[in-house]
């Protein structure tokens, strides 16, 4: 049977060692294909509720800051960051694996568990790929601006130019561009080649022309026939398989920017998957931040996201929180065991240099705070979680700090070190962007279903076409 | 007997209406063994196994998108060694651009093999769908709307040789349709 939860009605008949191999069902309190799209429907469909108005008086203002942060920078120049001998990447680069690290658990939530048959992805996905392209949108701005001269960045882009310079195919800088540009794009046909079925729920239920007309022309005819769902399976399986090794690229290559360097404690081969690891760690953290109080706000949806599909994220949490813990035990082994001064130095100031705040924080954060959903108490508790992850999205900035600027701050000689202090334009233009996360995010959840609808449908018992029947 | 559309266009085909999966499952089983060949069923979700109760084959995007992610592997490789050894020939920490440094040149091709099979697989299905488009004949009747929703539906079109309204009515009926419904065109 395609789906395991089936069987819990005919749970009287099985024994006791059965009973435990049931899953527990995907969809509580037995709702139906209709209340399904009724119920996410009506979120994008009722009237604008006071809340969405109150946040988005918050994150609009913040977004527009960033904005302005952004002109000033453009108009006055890169120094208005505090980046600066010898830190020349600094927030920037911070800021951008960050941003771009959260997208990665969307991308892994609709691929990876695509791929695997993890169908508890279903009611998650949505949300965590809309996440994962705002996440992208905050993460682009800092490499387009860092460059300095911003109306300079298409230099990036292999074009024919008047000074018949081609870019160099070998600089993992480019390799960035590149898998960023990529990622975005492969994340938002992905995402919407998702909607569109959604699409036509909401084309098809609505009341004014004016919806019908937009959601109409977004849905692009839909039908639901067998024949184009054959072909739209294939499609968003073969995305899968695409989005699978491509998110695993794009962080590798993120690592590279590091790792192909000769800087003490960049220049390692444990960077691609260790940056991978943390990328899903740091944003499965950021999932649960938003769906948690989504799902407060929005009651019901406890039926769709249940408290199963909570736990399951924290054990992901768990797992990836760990490869990162053991990532930066080896890190400091082999800084040890290598046996090269410079490389011992660096992790010593890393630990207790002028840095050492970040590096605990990070270490507490990212390797400690985990390991309390070892216990089913701290994974089941809404609240918990919600505190716990909040470490998590914390430390994943720390460690890019770390990795960047302490590393910048001591490299090899002493005439050469200094210090990053970050101006009020890098502060505001941090703040701002997650402001214009949030805002995305808002717009998102009153415009577009924030739940598969189809999919969730598809994960219900009867949705099999042998349901009700003996014979398997 | 329900009639919707322009009566006076020609009929686009007989649709009915089933209340779950597994009714759709078996109708369109029956179907399939009668020998139409025009027909669809429609579902608010994939149906697990249909393509095989309605004998479809395996879709061919897969194929298509193979080419796709050539012609991106090929963009890339031309791209990058046509720049890189003709037009701007770039010595990097003192290695030429030949087979030994290609390791160097593999991010990118594999970022456009990825990319391009993407706009494949999105583009390809759109147009092996025949979408996007406005409007369908069958949206004229109302009741199809609720195919995105909760109930599901066969339609089997006047173009098939094997088509007659009246006959066609009966099968439907005959499988446990409801509804059915002569659906005319614009």
């Amino acid at each position: 049977m395609s789906n395991a939860s089936a069987t819990v009605e005919s749970k009287e008949n099985l024994t006791a060692d059965d009973k435990a191999l049931v899953r527990p069902p995907l969809v509580l309190n037995q709702r139906q294909m209709g209340w399904i799209s009724t119920y996410i429907s009506s979120i994008v469909e009722d009237k604008t509720p006071i809340w969405w108005w109150i946040s988005m008086g918050v994150t609009v203002p913040l977004m527009l800051m960033c904005f302005a942060m952004l002109a000033y920078l453009i108009s006055t120049g890169v120094g208005v960051w505090g980046n600066n001998h010898p830190i020349g990447w600094a927030w920037d680069i911070t800021n951008f694996v960050f941003w771009i690290g959260i997208g990665h658990a969307g991308t892994l939530i609709s691929a990876i568990l695509f791929l695997t048959r993890q169908k508890w992805r279903t009611s998650i996905n949505r949300a965590a790929e809309a996440m994962t392209l705002f996440a992208v949108v905050c993460a682009g701005i800092y490499p387009a601006l860092h460059v300095g001269r911003v109306w300079m960045a298409w230099f990036l882009a292999p074009v024919p130019n008047a000074n018949a310079i081609w870019q160099n195919f070998r600089s993992p800088l480019l390799w960035d561009v590149f898998a960023v540009s990529t990622y975005f794009t492969v994340s938002v046909l992905f995402w919407y080649t998702g909607l569109i079925p959604d699409l036509a729920t909401l084309r098809d239920r609505c009341t004014t022309k004016i919806r019908k007309f937009i959601y109409g022309v977004l849905a692009l005819g839909w039908r639901g026939g067998n024949r184009q769902w054959r072909h739209y399976e294939m499609a968003y399986l073969v995305l899968a398989g695409l989005s699978t090794p491509l998110v695993l690229s794009v962080h590798s290559v993120v690592s590279f920017d590091f790792a192909t360097s000769v800087v003490p404690g960049w220049h390692t081969t444990i960077f691609p998957p260790y940056f991978v690891a943390g990328a899903i760690f740091g944003g499965f953290a950021m999932v649960l931040t938003i769906m948690i109080p989504a799902c407060a706000i929005y009651k019901p949806l406890h039926d769709l996201v249940t408290v199963n599909h909570v736990d399951k994220m924290c054990k992901i949490i768990l797992l990836t929180g760990s490869i990162v813990g053991y990532a930066y035990l080896m890190e400091l082994f082999i800084a040890w065991y290598g046996a090269n001064p410079y490389e011992r130095a660096a992790f010593w100031y890393r630990a207790f240099g002028p840095y050492w705040w970040a590096y605990w924080s990070m270490m507490f954060c990212n390797v400690i705070s985990p390991q309390f959903f070892w216990f089913k108490y701290f994974r089941t508790h809404l609240i918990w979680v919600w505190i716990i992850v909040q470490f998590p999205n914390a430390g994943m900035w720390f460690e890019r700090f770390v990795i960047i600027a302490t590393t910048l701050a001591r490299d090899f000689t002493p005439s050469a070190w200094g210090m990053f202090h970050p101006t009020i334009v890098d502060i505001c233009t941090f703040v701002g962007t997650f402001g214009l996360f949030t805002t995305l995010f808002l717009l998102f959840i009153r415009f577009l279903p924030m739940i598969c609808m189809f999919e969730v449908k598809a994960v219900l018992p009867e949705a099999d076409p042998h349901y009700g029947e003996d014979h398997h | 007997m329900n009639i919707v559309g322009n009566t006076n266009a020609p009929v686009f085909g007989v649709a009915a209406e089933f209340q779950s999966a597994r009714d759709l499952y078996h109708a369109a089983e029956k179907i399939r063994d009668a020998g139409f060949e025009k027909w669809d069923v429609f579902s608010p979700f994939p149906i697990h196994g249909m393509d095989e109760a309605m004998g479809l084959k395996r879709s061919i995007l897969g194929q298509m998108v193979f080419f796709g992610g050539l012609t991106g592997f090929l963009t890339a490789v031309t791209l990058e060694f046509g720049t890189s050894s003709f037009l701007y020939p770039l010595i990097v920490a003192g290695k030429p651009t030949n087979l030994f440094t290609v390791p160097a040149f593999f991010p990118i091709m594999f970022e456009l093999t990825i990319l391009l099979s993407a706009f494949t697989a999105v583009f390809g299905m759109l147009i092996l769908n025949g979408l996007p488009r406005l409007n369908h004949q069958i949206f004229n009747w109302d009741r199809f709307k609720l195919v995105t929703e909760d109930k599901f539906f066969v339609a089997i079109e006047a173009v098939d040789p094997k088509f007659s309204n009246r006959s066609v009515r009966d099968f439907l009926e005959s499988l446990g349709g409801t509804n059915i419904t002569t659906i005319h065109g614009d």
